[in-house]
Order: structure tokens, then C-alpha cells, then sequence
């Protein structure tokens, strides 16, 4: 058996001041593998995200990425942020050299490797702009670019696309599952569409808020590109939505 | 959006004529009529009419009128008090930016240094002025002290601000591409806190053209300060007002070459660029 990219052995968060954000969380993502991790508001998943980039501590169990616990952030695991995070005082092509840049590669190379993922996003046009000149949609694909110009082996996505319009959303996703297939990348992908997460994975984790934890998952086997309208997408969505709005309810009662 | 708001009357009107100009002249020339009126009708009043004021600003700069003390000055006064405002501005900000980086990134210094700064804030550089006089003596270095003193609060402010308001998402970024905590402060702070820092250094030089006359009433004998207030003892107000008007000139003329330079520096903002 291939040795998963990244477990989460009963990763739990209690913030100061005694909320829990998340409580036992296990999770293993294979290599290459698209998960998408979905819940209401409170349901601990932009925590577990984040404690996989390394930017918040696990408070109970630990979170193992290719064999090694992480203890901070660190440019294996390439996040992009639902508001973008670009560098406003560094051009298109010079965000994407960045990471490059920052772990020691030498300026020619970094720049060469920019221009390589500039051209790959479409970005060829805006090379030279600056972040604030750019569409909300162009800005993702510049925080793309860069996880992917670093190397990063996995892409951590907190709503990327949760800020965009319907349009400018579906050429994105459709674009991120070209560069998935193409580069081997592992995802994991935050959002509370349901629709983008079963468009998207292989695998659907399901969370539930209070305290936030892991209530199912589902894998994800339709033929991409999947069809959105078809009747088996839709039983996967009428399955899961029951499942999302089950602990709805019984928060309720 | 806001750029097709901004071409539509082009598009639609492209013949109109763009008003902005006499927009900027209305208040000014009001202003002056105002003045002129007033001086009019009461002639032999102590506020001089304009007319009087330009042929004092006239002799200031080129002489040939009245032939006194203060005949053909404007340049060497003008020099005088910009070589201080300029010197007293660079020692300011050499102070005030590296000390406001240390203040607004670390706590120990912030803890220890932010009380006592915000008590010597509120007192007016005027205030100084006698004390000025007692440690720096008279003449120009009590004069550069104090101008200095005036621009220093507002860069070391926008310093303090800019360092500490910086996205803490920028942080996260630069961290997942692997930027170490402490490179953090080169690779995110500094640039990121440049458009504040440069408010800073506008408000800095511009409070620095307006303690002039203050810091020139150290007993220094040139500069355009020193003019007005020996122009005041001998009752000229005329060329009181004419140098009140090079002032606010130079004044101008230098915060819009700032302007112009931040324009060009600082281009990826999108309050500057």
C-alpha cells in the first residue's frame, strides 16, 4: 500500500478560552488524491485545514505529512487563501517567483520558473501588472501559480473560488482539475458547495459544527467531467445534503 | 468599475471642455479680490494691499526698488531655510523610521519608549523654543532642532502604524512558500509598510516648511523665517505677506515633488500608484 501524503490522527482544537473548533479528526489523503472537506460554518474545516498548513497547533493528536509531524508552515503544502494573499508590491511574475526566491533559488532561475507557470495560468498579458490591477478570478490564478511554481506537493484551498462570480468559478475549477491531473498534485479543498465538492474529489469529507468533527465521507467515482445535471450526480448530492442536514436538525431539536 | 465611470464622459462628450483648472483658481482669486477690496476701501489701514505686497516680493527678488536690507534677499533667505527644512527633515526621518520599525514590531521597545512619546507629542515646538535656545544655543542648530522636532512625530507615528497594521495573511503567505520567521521583516513588513511610511515622510516635510519661521526665531540672521520676523520689527507687513506666500510656494512645490516621486515609487499601491 502507497503510504498516505498526509494522516490526521485524532487532530483536535481547543482555542484558548475553552471553544472547540475541532474534535477528533481522522483523515488520510493518498498521493495524487482531490479531497474536499464541506461543512456548515463552525464545522471545523478551515481549522483542520489550517492545522495541516501548520498555521494553527493541534491541541490534541497530531497531523503526520509524509512522515513528518508539522510543526509550522512550510512550502510542501502551497495554501491558497479565499482573498487571494498576493504581495501587492510585487508584479504578477514576481509573486509567482517568490517562493522560488525565498528558498534560496537564484533570481535567473526563479524568474525562469515564473514565466513557465505565468504562461501555464494565462497569465501572459498581466506578467508585468500588479496584483490590485487584476480581476478577483486572475488574482486565484496567480495564488495558484505560485503554490505550483514552489513545488508545493500538496495544494491546501480554503474557498478559493468562494469570492468569484458562477462564471469566472467554473472555468477555475475546471482549470484546477487540468492542473491536477497534469501535475499529480494531492488537494485538499475547502467549501460549502456542495456541487463544487462533488465535482471536484475523489472524495467528499463531510463535517459537522459543535464541536466541529468528521461525520462521513463519501468517494466520488462519476467519470469526469462530470455532469452536474446528470441524475447520478444528483443522487450523490440528495445523499449528502441528508447527511449535511441530518445533525441540521438534530442541532434544531 | 471605476475605470468605465471614468471614460464614459470622454466617450459620450468628447468635445467637452475640462473645467478643472478654473475649479482651482476660483477660491484664490476670490480670496484676493476679497483683499484687494478690503485694502481699498480702507487705504492707509496697517494690512497692505496686494499690489504693495508684489512690489515688495519684486524687490525681494530681483532689488532695484527700495534698495534696503531687504532688497534682492529672496534667494539666499529662500536657500537658507530650505537647506534646513531638507536637513532638519532627513535627521528627522533617520530617527523616526527606524525607531517607529522597532516600536511598531517589537513590544519590549513598544512598552518602553510609546508612554514617554505620546507625553512630548501634544507640546507644540513652539514650547521648545526657549529650552531650544538653552541646549543648542542661538543661531541655526537650535533652528534645525526644532524643525526637525516638528517632523519627526508624524513620520515616527505612520512608521508605527504601517509596521503594525501589515496583513497578517501576507505573513501566512510568505510563510507557506517557505520564508523563515526571520526573514518575515525584510520580505514582508518593509514593503508592506512603505505607503504609510511614505505618508509619514509628506506630513513630516510638510510640518517641517511650517515650523520654519518658528525654528528661524532662534535669533538665526538668513532664511525666510528670520526675514519675516525682522520685517515684523520694523512694521514692513508687506514683505510679512510676501514671505508668507514664498513659504506656502515652496511648501507646495515640495510636497508635490514628493507626491510625484511616490507616484512613481510606490506605483503597485492603490493609493498611490
Amino acid at each position: 500500500m502507497i503510504p498516505p501524503v498526509l494522516s490526521a490522527i485524532n487532530a483536535g482544537k481547543i482555542y484558548p478560552g475553552g471553544i472547540e473548533a475541532l474534535r477528533n479528526a481522522n483523515l488520510t489523503i493518498a498521493p495524487g488524491e482531490f479531497v474536499c472537506l464541506i461543512g456548515a460554518s463552525g464545522c471545523g474545516k478551515s481549522t483542520l485545514l489550517r492545522m495541516i498548513a501548520g498555521f494553527e497547533t493541534v491541541t490534541s493528536g497530531q497531523i503526520i505529512v509524509r512522515g513528518k509531524e508539522v510543526t509550522g508552515p512550510g512550502p510542501d503544502r502551497g495554501m491558497v487563501f479565499q482573498d487571494y494573499g498576493l504581495f501587492p508590491w510585487l508584479t504578477i511574475r514576481k509573486n509567482i517567483a517568490f517562493g522560488p526566491i525565498a528558498r534560496g533559488k537564484s533570481k535567473a532561475e526563479a524568474m525562469a520558473t515564473a514565466d513557465r507557470f505565468v504562461s501555464m495560468m494565462g497569465l501572459d498579458r498581466f506578467a508585468d501588472s500588479y496584483p490590485h490591477q487584476l480581476s478577483g478570478g486572475m488574482k486565484q490564478r496567480v495564488a495558484i501559480g505560485r503554490v505550483l511554481a514552489n513545488d508545493a506537493r500538496m495544494a491546501l484551498m480554503d474557498e478559493p473560488f468562494g469570492a468569484l462570480d458562477a462564471m469566472t468559478r467554473e472555468r477555475l475549477q475546471e482549470e484546477l482539475l487540468t492542473i491536477w491531473r497534469a501535475t499529480g498534485l494531492s488537494v485538499v479543498f475547502v467549501t460549502h458547495s456542495l456541487e463544487e465538492a462533488i465535482y471536484l474529489a475523489d472524495r467528499v469529507v463531510v463535517m459537522s459544527p459543535g464541536p466541529g468533527r468528521i461525520v462521513a465521507e463519501e468517494r466520488i467515482t462519476l467519470e469526469r467531467p462530470r455532469d452536474v445535471s446528470s441524475p447520478q450526480f444528483n443522487d450523490i448530492r440528495r445523499h449528502l445534503a441528508a447527511l449535511l442536514h441530518a445533525d441540521h436538525a438534530r442541532e434544531a431539536a | 468599475m471605476s475605470e468605465a465611470v471614468e471614460t464614459l464622459p470622454l466617450e459620450r462628450a468628447p468635445a467637452r471642455i475640462d473645467a478643472t483648472p478654473l475649479l482651482r483658481i476660483v477660491v484664490p482669486v476670490v480670496l484676493l479680490m476679497g483683499w484687494w477690496a478690503e485694502t481699498a476701501l480702507h487705504p492707509g489701514g496697517l494690512i497692505p494691499a496686494p499690489s504693495e505686497v508684489g512690489v515688495a516680493l519684486w524687490d525681494l527678488a530681483f532689488g532695484g526698488i527700495n534698495d534696503d536690507a531687504f532688497s534682492q534677499m529672496l534667494l539666499p533667505d529662500l536657500i537658507a531655510s530650505a537647506s534646513r527644512v531638507y536637513g532638519a527633515f532627513v535627521l528627522a526621518a533617520a530617527v523616526a523610521l527606524p525607531l517607529g520599525m522597532l516600536i511598531g514590531r517589537l513590544r519590549l521597545v513598544r512598552e518602553m519608549l510609546e508612554p514617554t512619546l505620546q507625553v512630548l507629542r501634544p507640546v507644540p515646538v513652539t514650547a521648545w523654543l526657549p529650552l531650544s535656545m538653552i541646549m543648542f544655543g542661538i543661531g541655526p542648530k537650535s533652528a534645525f532642532f526644532l524643525v526637525a522636532l516638528g517632523s519627526f512625530f508624524p513620520i515616527l507615528l505612520n512608521t508605527i502604524f504601517a509596521v503594525r497594521s501589515v496583513e497578517p495573511r501576507l505573513f501566512e503567505a510568505a510563510q507557506m512558500l517557505g520564508v523563515s520567521p526571520a526573514r518575515l521583516f525584510p520580505k514582508v513588513v518593509l514593503p508592506a509598510s512603505l505607503p504609510g511610511m511614505f505618508t509619514g515622510l509628506r506630513l513630516g516635510l510638510g510640518l517641517a516648511w511650517v515650523v520654519i519661521v518658528v525654528g528661524e526665531m532662534t535669533g538665526v540672521q538668513t532664511g525666510l523665517g528670520a526675514m519675516i520676523m525682522d520685517a515684523r520689527q520694523l512694521s514692513r507687513t508687506e514683505i510679512v505677506i510676501a514671505g508668507m506666500a514664498v513659504i506656502g510656494v515652496a511648501g507646495f512645490l515640495s510636497d508635490y515633488a514628493v507626491l510625484m516621486l511616490g507616484r512613481k515609487l510606490l506605483a503597485w499601491s492603490p493609493q498611490h500608484g
